[in-house]
């Protein structure tokens, strides 16, 4: 590649880069300014809205809750559709389609519709066996199927699951150490994904918990807003904040092997060489 | 030098049937190794070989039919109770894993001490040739490499049996063929009675001590290289393995008459009539025509393919063209162009089967 088609090049990532940058953090920015502003327009900047975070019980309850809710999911959703995937893939691949449509399907259900459907079980629920807010981790698991299976579709898609699987078979291995052996640390990227994507989902939650008469960390923030605006635009920014350092956890976990050096041509004693997946996106140039 | 796996065990199967959906992949597959040997089974795809090979390793159920390990029933066992040791077609290692980890990984499962997983993966990276490597990625491994390793992971719990499930078919020519003698190398050295699929018939005639040759499910014939490729039992081994000319003929009083020419009948009980024969291009040699009367096995030089020792001259007879395999030196008198009488060596001879549109297995 010329210099100036690889400046070119760099010049359209940069670009690319801040207009995206831009359309995700002038909100976010704005967002902050309003929640440091005081009462009145010549007022000094205060962090009384976020400091009133931590003096809002059922603020710090619902978030408490909403972690609980996500982790529960989260796990609740790879205990059910991780090993029915790799099932699928490895002994019944016919019914792969089956299984994608049913997965998908909640993406095409409007939430209210569904809240319909499910308040009457809820409520069954809620006199008979328990009223606790975490039981709304069996809808939520629902609702974070279509986002969860694709992530884990793709990492098990990037794996030939049913050679690796009969490799450790013929070795000795048993379903349960093909699964936490070899499946599970091949496909951790996947998984982190599915999981962050539950995670953002469940903490995004509002209609559900709202409809259903519970109180997670969205429907607080909207009874904090009713009271001080300030506040619960904070929450909302803190939330924000959280999901991304999620992001940046998973960039750093999921950092791509390199794969494209192979052993003939590589001279004794070079290691590989991984570039972080953040230098590659703001286009530093390959050395 | 490493602990080897001693002595192979004798592996008999008997009568094995699979059937896909109505569709019989394996259809009564009898067949025995003797310890230690290494046997190839060779045939076109969907002939079942590969089928033979998973019910053998217990990636799959037989219908019917049984697979014994020196005298012991594994049919019902599966796969990780085998004690089998198997390389696949496509790379197998486990990618999060160092080449060392993964010689480790059978090993660990047979609770092997970590000292002794990493003195015996230390050992058979070594038998492979890839000590070096044992602390690559498979991913920083080649081809050749990745299938040493799986070679020596399969090896490292001393299998009762070793499969090679064409484990060479992914790597380019020149890799083949070293890593063919270096399997054949190993297997010699640690004893292992082997079977080995593939659809190669020279991998197959080169590395096997017997060469089974499959077709639709059944096998056609088992028997040493030599005997395969010299002596075939019937007309599909015949054409499947190595080159072969038919030509038409007559049948009669036990022999097959080939343009003036009467060949012997490898199967004596075949009908009189018309027919085709087989005959290997080895058997066909040339002599100088010059411009003599046409005849029956007169023709043209075609096309002449120097294939180092020896060459394959390419003959139109008019009606027909046939193959001679000769030293490279008396082709070289037959360029293209050239008139030449063909002589036909009197060895027995196959008749083609019959023709039949192709079943998928």
């Amino acid at each position: 590649m010329s210099r100036s088609r690889r400046i070119k090049l760099q010049v359209f990532r940069a670009t690319i880069f801040i207009l995206l940058g831009a359309f995700f953090l002038v909100p976010i920015g704005t967002m902050f300014e309003f929640s440091t502003r005081g009462n009145s327009v010549t007022s000094p900047r205060t962090m009384e809205a976020w400091a009133a975070i931590f003096r809002e019980p059922d603020l710090m309850k619902a978030i408490g809750v909403s972690l609980e809710l996500a982790v529960i999911t989260s796990v609740g959703m790879l205990v059910l559709l991780l090993p029915t995937m790799v099932w699928v893939r490895l002994r019944l691949p016919q019914v792969h389609r089956i299984v994608e449509f049913l997965c998908l399907l909640p993406l095409t259900i409007p939430a209210i519709a569904l809240v319909v459907g499910v308040a009457p079980l809820y409520h069954w629920i809620e006199i008979n066996v328990t009223d606790s807010i975490l039981i709304l981790s069996f809808v939520y698991l629902i609702i974070v199927l279509p986002y969860s299976y694709r992530a884990l579709d793709a990492g098990l898609s990037a794996i030939d699951i049913k050679t690796l699987s009969e490799a450790a078979r013929s070795l000795g291995a048993g379903w349960g150490t093909v699964m936490f052996r070899v499946i599970v640390p091949n496909m951790s990227t996947a998984l982190l994904n599915a999981c962050l994507l539950s995670v953002a989902v469940v903490l995004g939650e509002f209609t559900f918990a709202q409809l259903l008469y519970f109180e997670n960390l969205q429907v607080a923030i909207s009874y904090v807003g009713l009271v001080s605006a300030g506040t619960s635009i904070a929450v909302s920014v803190a939330s924000l904040i959280f999901a991304f350092m999620l992001l940046m956890i998973l960039s750093f976990f999921g950092r791509p092997r390199e794969r494209e050096v192979r052993g003939e041509e590589m001279l004794p004693g070079t290691e590989s060489r991984v570039l972080p997946l953040r230098n590659s996106f703001i286009g530093v140039p390959d050395k | 030098m490493m602990a080897t796996a001693g002595a192979g065990v004798e592996v008999r199967l008997e009568d094995l049937r699979r059937s896909y959906a109505g569709v019989t992949a394996l259809d009564g597959l009898s067949l025995t190794m003797a310890p230690g040997e290494l046997v190839a089974l060779l045939g076109p795809s969907g002939c079942g070989k590969t089928t033979a090979m998973r019910l053998v390793a217990g990636l799959e159920e037989a219908n019917s039919g049984r697979v014994m390990f020196g005298g012991k029933d594994v049919t019902g066992l599966p796969a990780n109770k085998r004690d089998v040791g198997m390389v696949f077609q496509a790379y197998s290692l486990f990618p999060h894993m160092t080449a060392q980890q993964n010689v480790a990984f059978g090993l660990s499962l047979h609770k092997v001490g970590a000292a002794e997983q990493k003195k015996r993966s230390g050992e058979m990276l070594e038998l492979v040739g890839l000590s070096k490597y044992a602390n690559r990625y498979a991913h920083q491994l080649s081809g050749g490499q990745q299938q040493r390793v799986a070679l020596a992971r399969a090896l490292a719990i001393q299998p009762t049996v070793l499969l090679l499930d064409e484990p060479l078919s992914a790597l380019d020519a020149k890799v083949r063929s070293r890593l063919r003698d270096e399997i054949r190398r190993v297997q010699l050295e640690v004893g292992t009675t082997t079977l080995f699929v593939t659809h190669d018939q020279e991998e197959a005639l080169a590395i096997a001590d017997r060469v089974g040759v499959m077709n639709a499910g059944r096998l056609e014939q088992l028997d040493s290289p030599v005997a395969i490729y010299s002596r075939p039992a019937t007309p599909f081994v015949a054409e499947f393995v190595g080159l072969t000319n038919r030509i038409p003929g007559t049948v009669k009083f036990g022999m097959v008459e080939v343009r003036g020419t009467e060949l012997p009948l490898v199967q004596h009980d075949t009908p009189t009539g018309p027919a085709t024969a087989l005959v290997r291009p080895e058997a066909v040699s040339l002599a100088s025509e010059g411009d003599s009367v046409p005849g029956p096995l007169i023709g043209t030089v075609i096309a002449v393919a120097f294939l180092g020792a020896t060459s394959r001259v390419t003959v139109d007879l008019g009606d027909i063209v046939v193959l001679a395999q000769l030293p490279t030196a008396e082709a070289s008198a037959h360029p293209a162009g050239t008139r030449v009488r063909l002589a036909i060596r009197p060895d027995p001879v196959l008749i083609a089967r019959e023709e039949k549109a192709p079943v998928e297995a």
